[in-house]
């Protein structure tokens, strides 16, 4: 293939860019030196953010779990109305500083870990429940069947069968929740919780992009590389395969008798908490009825316009290493693929933080500018991207595109007039997500936004801390009518809408 | 062939639909000014004063003069830091504080312009540096806010050092990661030394609650979860004027008597000596500290205390000269030092 050099390079050139956080830390941290490394790292107040960061982990990534595999099992084993599964994923339209806003408006006094833990898992726990759901509606239920004529009990066969078999997508949801933990700011700091996101962004608030903040950064780069390492570890080699697809029958339901009781009251406060708190905030703030901050029409362009050209952009970065993975799949590739998805699991913070600090330093001319966000945007929302281009390239068949070129169209030709409309739906899911993520994104914004520029994140965000509830109301609906689409894009992607 | 058409304008409309959002996002207003000329030019302005206080001003400038302006939002040292990394290369012309000792940092990095006669003629001598690398263009009290329902008047502290004395333990709260917070430190630092500073933030670590924010710090007190809070004064009264959702319970404390706690701190101004607008962002602080300029903190809702043109402050203010605070020279206030020393404490 001739492209495949030029593809390469794309790819090495993407991957080159999600380095840059990394890199940045790196060189931080050696540009410092021993002696004040040792000052600003070997402190009690990193004990205390240690403390506090990990006591959040070990409180909410439970939870969630908990939770979001109770749900998921009430939704596809027990006889409860169809639209539960929908209502569970809701609370992620809710971005988690709009949910710690909703909060603060009926319990002023939240602070906190138990704020922190509760926010949290209200605003994460459908990253677990999603997975959890999509793996039980996929299981054969001859194992289960198998597990109940070989003498197990309905709650032996819960425990033996289906739970071992969850293992993957629990883990993979818990990492998502962990990474989420590690990277929000917003929401902690509406209930003074201090995490290492939260202290980095009180350092650069003081200083600037200096060592004291580049070298909270380390710490917490090191942190997520540690949770990311923990999830492989624990996710080791074992694998639940079975010959023959099997097939994907309707599972027996479990009757819940008089559990039925604690569990509709249950499911109740889990849908007031994250649901019913929110809904009554907004419609509370915006029947005060405030005059209407002239600035959200200019926020609201600005954050369509931005996450319209990085939703692109980050689409186009993603191309060339989804393609690599699915049409070259070497040790090499898969290496680079790996590389980008570790670099951008990053906080935005430190993604934020590294490009301020090179912009300034090295690439002047892009300081301050569009272009910088939207590479910071691209580091920040590729795997998504990856994941959905990747998805679509392995189905679509190599010998298509090689029918066409021997049929006489050149490469360009059989690219746009075969590969492009095949992969038309995996690039605009790709694009979606991206685009999502992006207009809720605050702390790299927060940081790169060029002067003059405001999104409905940052906007909100300023008038909330200067507790103007009211004003933030319409951008906290905007926010949220602007997160609706990708939960039901997510909902969908995971078979969820399907009974 | 139908569907191929389809398709093509579809791809079309996107690229139009693109490229109109990228227009929208890039082209902001500062990256069309042409630099030198006074007409068709865009001030930006680096600002960490109140974002509605400073719109108030450039609104009014720009309605006055004609002279476009645009703002990039920040805090006190963030930005001081920001512009003495940007150094020559800034693109900031005028430089907006909450207070003075990132003015200061700035001043020492040796990269602000002389202010002009006309500003300095509307400013008297003691709202502004003997070197004339800034002005003041505002002023604030340090006080102590406490509940009403659980402080008598007779307990309240009568120093600001006196927070640190372990009865204090779990009673008060303030918001040490903001400029306002580190601006009253760099006070007590130029007041009682290194290490009665270090010693006192250390205790403070102990005794007293960090919150986000000045107006999170009233709120909570007025809550009743602490007793009382070191803010600035006009937190009260722009809650006040709102109805006193956040205040209702809060009571004001002024310690006086030349304390620390009874620091005056000066919002300041600055252009930078790199600007290439030096005329337009002269004009721009002649504004800021002109009548009309000033008569937007006795009218506003900032109620900060004027400094400049003789303008009263707002008639609802403890006089500025009633508040007996403690005579320091802005160049003298060390923010590097006080940032070195919270660091040490573990407040930062």
């Amino acid at each position: 293939m001739d492209h495949q050099p030029v593809t390469i390079a794309a790819a090495v050139l993407v991957v080159a860019l999600c380095l840059v956080p990394l890199g940045f830390v790196v060189a931080a941290t050696v540009d410092a030196g021993p002696a004040l490394v040792r000052r600003l790292v070997w402190r009690p107040r990193i004990g205390e953010l240690l403390v506090n960061t990990l006591s959040l982990m070990v409180v909410v990534v439970p939870a969630t779990v908990l939770i979001g595999v109770g749900a998921a099992l009430l939704v596809e084993r027990t006889g409860v109305p169809g639209w539960l599964s929908a209502a569970f994923v809701a609370p992620l339209a809710v971005p988690a500083f709009v949910m710690s806003y909703a909060w603060a408006t009926v319990w002023p006094s939240i602070a906190g870990l138990a704020g922190a833990s509760l926010i949290a898992t209200l605003s994460y726990f459908p990253f677990v429940y999603l997975p959890v759901l999509a793996t039980l509606r996929r299981l054969d239920p001859s194992l289960e069947e198998s597990g109940r004529a070989l003498g197990l009990t309905p709650s032996g066969v819960l425990r033996r069968v289906v739970l071992p078999q969850l293992r993957l997508p629990v883990l993979g949801g818990a990492l998502l929740v962990a990474l989420h933990l590690l990277a929000e700011y917003g929401a902690f700091a509406f209930v003074r919780y201090d995490t290492f996101t939260t202290a980095i962004y009180d350092q650069f608030r003081s200083t600037f992009a200096a060592p004291a903040a580049s070298m909270l950064a380390g710490v917490l780069v090191l942190l997520c590389l540690l949770v990311l390492g923990g999830e492989s570890a624990v996710r080791g080699r074992q694998r639940h395969a079975r010959i023959g697809s099997g097939v994907a029958r309707r599972q027996r339901r479990i009757v819940l008798g008089w559990w039925a009781l604690p569990v509709t009251i249950a499911v109740a406060a889990l849908l007031i908490a994250a649901l019913g708190v929110p809904v009554w905030s907004l419609g509370h703030w915006l029947s005060v009825g405030v005059a209407l901050d002239p600035a959200i029409v200019s926020a609201l362009g600005s954050t369509l316009g931005l996450a319209l050209v990085g939703a692109l952009a980050t689409c186009l970065a993603a191309g060339p290493i989804a393609w690599l993975s699915v049409r070259r799949p070497a040790r090499w590739s898969r290496a680079l693929e790996g590389l980008a998805f570790v670099c951008s699991s990053l906080p935005g913070i430190v993604v934020g933080l590294a490009f301020v600090t090179v912009a300034i330093r090295w690439v002047q001319p892009l300081y301050q500018t569009a272009a910088l966000l939207i590479a910071a945007y691209v580091v920040l929302f590729l795997p998504r991207a990856v994941a959905s281009l990747r998805a679509g390239m392995a189905q679509v068949p190599v010998g298509l595109g090689e029918a066409a070129r021997s049929l006489g169209q050149g490469p360009v030709r059989s690219l746009v007039r075969v590969s492009i409309p095949l992969l038309a739906p995996a690039f605009g899911a790709a694009a979606s997500m991206a685009f999502l993520g992006i207009a809720g994104e605050l702390t790299a914004t927060l940081l790169l936004s060029p002067t003059g520029t405001s999104t409905l994140a940052t906007r909100f965000w300023s008038l909330s801390s200067e507790l103007d509830y009211p004003a933030s109301a319409p951008y906290a609906l905007l926010l949220i009518a602007l997160s609706v689409p990708m939960t039901i894009i997510l909902f969908r992607q995971t078979g969820g809408d399907r009974p | 062939m139908s569907l191929r058409i389809t398709r093509r304008a579809l791809i079309g409309a996107a690229a139009t639909t693109i490229s109109a959002a990228a227009l929208a996002a890039c082209s902001k207003p500062g990256s069309t000014s042409t630099p030198g000329s006074a007409d068709g030019a865009t001030l930006t302005i680096y600002n960490a004063q109140h974002e509605t206080l400073a719109q108030e001003w450039m609104d009014g400038f720009t309605k006055a003069t004609g002279i476009k302006v645009t703002h990039r939002q920040g805090d006190d040292t963030e930005m001081a830091n920001q512009l003495v990394a940007e150094g020559a290369n800034s693109p900031a012309d005028v430089f907006l504080t909450e207070n003075s000792p990132a003015m200061t940092l700035v001043e020492n990095a040796g990269l602000l312009a002389a202010t002009s006669e006309e500003i300095r003629g509307q400013v008297p001598s003691q709202y502004r540096p003997s070197t004339n690398a800034w002005t003041g263009i505002a002023a604030r009290s340090t006080v102590f806010v406490y509940n009403t329902d659980k402080l008598k008047q007779a307990d309240l502290p009568a120093s600001l050092m006196d927070l640190a004395k372990p009865e204090w333990k779990g009673r008060w709260a303030a918001s040490p990661s903001g400029a306002d917070f580190q601006a009253i430190i760099t006070a007590i630092l130029q007041l009682k030394g290194e290490d009665e500073t270090l010693s006192w933030l250390k205790a403070m670590k102990q005794n007293s609650t960090a919150i986000k924010g000045n107006s999170a710090v009233m709120k909570a007190v007025n809550a009743g979860e602490f007793e009382g809070g070191v803010i600035y004064h006009y937190y009260y009264f722009g809650d006040q004027a709102k109805g006193g959702q956040n205040s209702a319970k809060v009571g004001m404390h002024y310690f006086g008597h030349q304390d620390p706690g009874a620091f005056v701190s000066i919002s300041g101004g600055g252009v930078l000596k790199s600007s290439k607008n030096q005329e337009a962002a002269q004009k721009f602080l002649a504004y800021v500290t002109g009548k009309d300029g000033q008569a937007v903190l006795r009218d506003g809702t900032s109620f900060e205390y004027p400094v400049a043109s003789k303008v009263a402050a707002n008639e609802k203010l403890k006089p500025l000269s009633e508040l007996d605070a403690p005579t320091i020279d802005p160049a003298t206030l060390n923010s590097p030092k006080v940032v070195e020393l919270m660091q040490e404490a573990g407040l930062l």
